[in-house]
């Protein structure tokens, strides 16, 4: 399973297009993810951006399966978002949740739950480790590490199973410049290979390098789904010009 | 306060002489311990994860209903063991009743609902970290409990200390359905029990303290192993 089978990724995915259809969710009577329609096609980056609270994250987890919607259509290529659809999905959250266990063993228990066997796993998961810089860590129990080794860990432990479509949540919000830039170089290899990414932050200058295509979000509507540049350039939207403009929008 | 330093005394002689019958109890008491621990871990673990991750119907009484067997008479237990071991009982044709078997068997109804409660507790808290990422890893229902139960390894061992606690200082169910049959069924407790109402205090308290540093060193041992696994596994 060393070999990305060609299959699994880029514009012949299984997965895509994800095409989500009047979507709400409301927790504590609050709607909290607004009626939101759109369609993420096969191989682009898009970044998921907004202001804080907009239901970035809620989003995503939607889309991921994690929580069930209040009303509303999610469908990747067809296929509501179950553990099916999960087994060729990834996610890493704002704080990583790692195993009790060392660090490789935490790349080999994600090996193990997608049903890689133990050669396949023991190669994968030295590779992974060499990729994300981890090797001499290896050993080391998981919870030790520093937070931005911690991010590289759940990103190398997610891209490990050979994910068709990448799911990060705001993966660098706590961590230094270097270790951000580590991650996005992991990220951005992932991208060159074929790995759909679709990346939540509500960092301007991330977006900016990562992004083909912006959906931003803003009280848990689409304000605007444009392509970067003419995102950038020109935004359509007040609450993104706000938001670019560096104002606190509300 | 004269007795005390004589069975302090006492204590530490027998310790030292290497007393026969001593150690045939004690032997016995950390044999019927362990496996009525080893029993109950087995039994409540699972049970103890199972509900703290599943949802079903009825849950949160069994939840209560689990902790409150937690307080369990111990006696009445005894009682109960010994209707079900005796010979006109259900299981009477085992003859077990008066054996090492049979406390075992008590020890385990006592402490399982211990062992369960507190493991509900922690797989609880744990799985409100791990869920989402399990879920994210498609993580079926049966790898998730155990998956939980491993990394909850160091917390639980206290949970199995606990148990232990209980069964080592038990006395009135193992005395009913051991009767404190010399070189037989008698432990510690009931050897405790018994040298009571004779009279020989000291001899009592003696035991007492040998009972005491059993406990200590099993703690102690137990809990160094603890401290082992939350540095390899926690930070």
């Amino acid at each position: 399973m060393l070999e990305r089978p060609i299959t699994r990724h880029g514009a012949v995915s299984a997965l895509l297009p994800l095409v989500v259809e009047d979507l709400v969710f409301e927790a504590g009577g609050r709607r909290l993810i607004d009626g939101i329609d759109l369609t993420l096609e096969a191989g682009r980056r898009s970044v998921i951006l907004g202001p804080n609270g907009s239901g970035k994250s809620l989003f995503l987890r939607l889309i991921h399966g994690l929580i069930p919607p209040t009303s509303g259509r999610i469908a990747w290529n067809g296929r509501p978002p179950g553990r099916e659809v999960r087994l060729s999905q990834a996610m890493v959250f704002q704080q990583p949740v790692l195993l009790r266990r060392s660090v490789a063993a935490n790349i080999d228990y994600a090996l193990a739950a997608h049903g890689f066997d133990k050669a396949a796993r023991r190669a994968r998961t030295e590779q992974m480790l060499i990729e994300a810089g981890l090797e001499h860590l290896a050993r080391q129990p998981a919870r030790r590490l520093s937070g931005g080794e911690q991010q590289r860990l759940a990103l190398a432990r997610a891209l490990a199973v050979e994910p068709d479509v990448l799911l990060l949540d705001e993966p660098t919000s706590s961590l230094d410049p270097h270790a951000t830039l580590r991650i996005e170089m992991l990220i951005a290899r992932a991208a060159q290979e074929g790995v759909r990414i679709v990346l939540v932050t509500h960092d301007i200058g991330q977006a900016r390098r990562f992004a083909d295509e912006v959906v931003f979000l803003h009280r848990g509507r689409i304000a605007e789904h444009a392509p970067a540049e003419v995102f950038f350039d020109e935004p359509g939207s007040e609450a993104a010009r706000s938001f670019l403009a560096g104002e606190l929008v509300l | 306060m004269q007795d005390f330093g004589a069975a302090f005394w006492l204590a530490g002689e027998l310790l030292v002489s290497g007393d026969e019958t001593l150690a045939e109890i004690v032997v016995l008491s950390l044999k019927i311990n362990a496996g009525a621990v080893a029993l109950a871990s087995a039994i409540g673990m699972p049970l103890g994860a199972i509900l703290a991750v599943a949802r079903f119907p009825g849950r949160q009484a069994l939840v209560v209903l689990v902790n409150s067997l937690m307080g369990l008479p111990p006696v009445v237990v005894g009682l109960v063991v010994y209707l079900m071991l005796s010979n006109a009982g259900p299981l009477g044709v085992l003859q077990l009743l008066y054996t090492p078997t049979a406390m075992i068997v008590a020890q385990t109804v006592l402490v399982t609902p211990i062992v369960a409660a507190l493991t509900r507790q922690v797989i609880e808290d744990m799985d409100a970290e791990y869920s989402e990422q399990l879920d994210s890893l498609a993580v079926g229902r049966l790898a998730r409990i155990g998956t939980l139960l491993y990394d909850a390894r160091a917390s639980l061992v206290t949970a199995v200390l606990a148990g232990f606690g209980r069964s080592v200082a038990e006395v009135g169910a193992v005395i009913i359905v051991g009767g404190n049959i010399n070189h037989v069924t008698r432990v510690m407790t009931t050897a405790i029990a018994l040298e009571t109402s004779k009279g020989n205090l000291a001899l009592a308290l003696a035991l007492g303290f040998v009972l005491l540093t059993i406990a200590i060193v099993v703690n102690g041992a137990v809990g160094g192993l603890r401290l082992a696994m939350v540095r390899d596994a926690h930070a």
